[in-house]
């Protein structure tokens, strides 16, 4: 199970419809493990759309989506086992607000995976340490800038040791100065082996980590390529142009 | 252009400036701050002036406090006899004389746990354990018969305990089946939507008294012969699932106000539904909504005193029952006086115990 080549996440022929609104066209796609997926692309493409049908935050209508051999269908059971092995960062960090930054972590380990309270807050302080906040445990969220509750929902997810990890455009809604704290914490989990898929216009970041870059436009996954061919070397026009709109 | 010289010495030296301009200051800035504030405040005084001290003189200086009605009927000032000489009834009714220290236990029981309740810092299982014990308690002191308790009639009980049991039970009921129904509403299941709406709808399309005139006079007829429910029960059923209602649309507007990012993220996690409700979404939604939540407890801790319409002796009917009474005829005044100052620091009590919680529950501030 843990050769490399063997792929976690199977997309094939995805479609999902909005009423007659086509947002994802025909999408194919594999992930192996441990591979790092960069995927840009301009607004309203179905970047967001395309990820969150791998987690069933949005369900798709036609095509088959295989996480971990677990094909996702309405089978509840399925859903929740794919949910806790898929972790999930999103744009607006999305924290539990009522909850300390401690409990926001070990919510989901205590309730889903059955962890005993003492061995969920221990895991939880080690991926606090591991995202340079744990002097902030006991804080909530609303105390910690945008940067640290980034991280700290990075932290959310690995709690509960997931196989996979999507981030959502996870450092769009940050300050500039904040991109980088957060970054260098995907960089390192990269370097961990986590496999993982990015919807990101960071370049440097996509140049660093991914093995793949790809382009989503109208729905479509128009190009594909290594990150350096990717970024020098576009091969479609919708890239060619995308790409000069992102670097000006 | 370039570096801009910083005198960071003079800075440091630098104090916020102190204010402090004393009670005639404060005057001018609060009070007399423009033609308008100034008129109103003089107009503000005025009244307090005319009012005030006559009412002072009649309520305290002329008043007679433990008199009987005739004494009081030469008095100029306030007769407050009329509440104290019949203490015993308004607050206890018919409930056995030599008997009152059971509904008075009862009580004192009742205001304990509302007292450890009050404060956040006594909330614990052990605190819910002793409501159950406590409300067990509360029944038998009432209601006897086992033991050496002599059984008492629940259509005697009255005054004080009978108001504050409709209010304690209906409130404490009413709330969790408000937010169920609020859910219920929510729901992705048609069959549990349309059936939470309907019922919302159909008693937010009534007034209490109907309802309650439908527990005690129309519910009995379809019951089989010889079947009673206690009358007091039936008022409470009907209190209750008229204040559910009202919580539940108090509820649904806490759960709309809450984002997607928030049931995603607790998706995100695998985290079911009942588990995304009770641990992620109504601790949240529920705080929001907590004083428009009292504003509807509130008004049905008042309305409790509709049961009088339903002949339930509850503390509103004792005290009008007393001014009936020739002898203390003619000091209905003294007597609602005495009722509103009650139902006032019930009330009072109850917006500070939201005001207090809200504080308490209040993460998102930064500190
Ligand atoms: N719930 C919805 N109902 C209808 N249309 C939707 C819904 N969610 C998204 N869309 C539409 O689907 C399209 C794809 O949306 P999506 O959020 O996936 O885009 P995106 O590539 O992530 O864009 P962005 O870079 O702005 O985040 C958009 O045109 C959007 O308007
Ligand atoms: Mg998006």
């Amino acid at each position: 199970m843990t050769d490399t080549t063997d792929p976690i996440i199977q997309v094939k022929n995805l479609n999902k419809w909005y009423g007659d609104f086509h947002v994802l066209k025909n999408i194919n796609l594999e992930v192996k493990r441990q591979e790092k997926i960069v995927i840009c692309g301009p607004s309203g493409s179905g970047k967001s759309t395309l990820i969150r049908c791998i987690n069933r935050l949005e369900e798709h209508q036609k095509g088959k989506i295989i996480v971990d051999g677990i094909e996702l269908t309405n089978n509840l059971k399925n859903i929740e086992t794919i949910r806790t092995e898929v972790g999930m960062v999103f744009q607006h960090f999305n924290l539990f607000p009522h909850l300390t930054i401690l409990d926001n972590l070990t919510l989901g380990p205590i309730w889903v995976r059955k962890t005993p309270k003492k061995q969920a807050e221990e895991t939880a302080m080690f991926y606090l340490e591991k995202v340079k906040i744990a002097e902030q445990a006991n804080k909530f969220p609303g105390q910690l800038s945008g940067g640290q509750q980034q991280r700290v929902a990075i932290a959310r997810s690995l709690c509960m040791k997931p196989k996979v990890m999507l981030f959502d455009e996870p450092t769009s809604a940050l300050d500039p100065e904040m991109v980088k704290e957060v970054l260098d914490v995907m960089v390192q989990l990269s370097e961990e082996g986590m496999t993982m898929i990015v919807v990101s216009h960071e370049m440097g970041f996509a140049k660093t980590v991914a093995q793949r870059v790809m382009l989503m436009d109208d729905g479509m996954i128009l190009e594909e390529n290594n990150p350096i061919d990717f970024f020098e070397n576009p091969q479609h026009e919708r890239t060619q142009f995308f790409l000069s709109q992102i670097l000006h | 252009m370039g570096i801009v010289a910083v005198d960071k010495e003079a800075i440091r030296k630098m104090k916020p400036p102190v204010v402090h301009r004393g009670a005639i200051g404060w005057l001018k800035d609060n009070l007399f701050n423009g033609v308008f504030n100034s008129i109103l405040t003089l107009v503000f005084l005025a009244f307090l002036l005319r009012f005030v001290p006559p009412f002072i003189k009649w309520a305290f200086i002329d008043s007679v406090w433990f008199t009987t009605g005739d004494v009081c009927k030469e008095c100029p000032g306030a007769c407050w006899s009329v509440v104290l000489k019949n203490l015993r009834f308004v607050i206890f009714g018919f409930y056995p004389h030599d008997l009152h220290w059971r509904p008075f236990g009862a009580m004192l029981l009742l205001f304990t746990l509302l007292f450890f309740s009050y404060h956040k810092r006594f909330w614990s299982k052990k605190l819910g354990y002793a409501w159950i014990i406590g409300l067990v308690a509360m029944g038998i002191l009432m209601k006897g018969g086992i033991f050496w308790l002599t059984p008492v009639d629940s259509m005697k009980w009255g005054g004080l305990p009978l108001t504050m049991i409709l209010s304690v039970f209906g409130l404490a009921a009413a709330y969790p089946l408000g937010v169920i129904l609020a859910l219920g509403r929510d729901s992705h299941m048609p069959m549990i939507r349309y059936l939470s709406i309907g019922y919302i709808e159909m008693i937010r399309g009534v007034p209490l008294i109907s309802l309650l005139f439908m527990s005690s006079i129309i519910f009995p007829l379809f019951l089989p012969e010889g079947v009673t429910i206690n009358k007091i029960l039936r008022a409470q059923v009907a209190i209750i699932l008229f204040t559910a209602a009202y919580v539940a649309e108090v509820v649904r507007g806490g759960l709309q106000g809450m984002s997607r990012g928030q049931y995603e993220a607790a998706d995100a996690l695998g985290l079911n539904y009942y588990q995304t409700m009770r641990l992620v979404i109504l601790p949240q939604a529920l705080k929001i909504v907590i004083p428009p939540t009292l504003s509807v407890l509130i008004s049905a801790f008042k309305d409790t005193s509709l049961v009088v319409i339903i002949a339930l002796y509850d503390f509103l009917l004792t005290s009008k029952t007393v001014i009936q009474n020739p002898e203390w005829n003619g000091f209905s005044t003294e007597m609602y006086l005495f009722v509103a100052l009650m139902y006032f620091l019930g009330c009072f009590s109850m917006s500070n115990f939201s005001r207090k919680l809200e504080q308490e529950l209040d993460t998102d501030k930064r500190s």
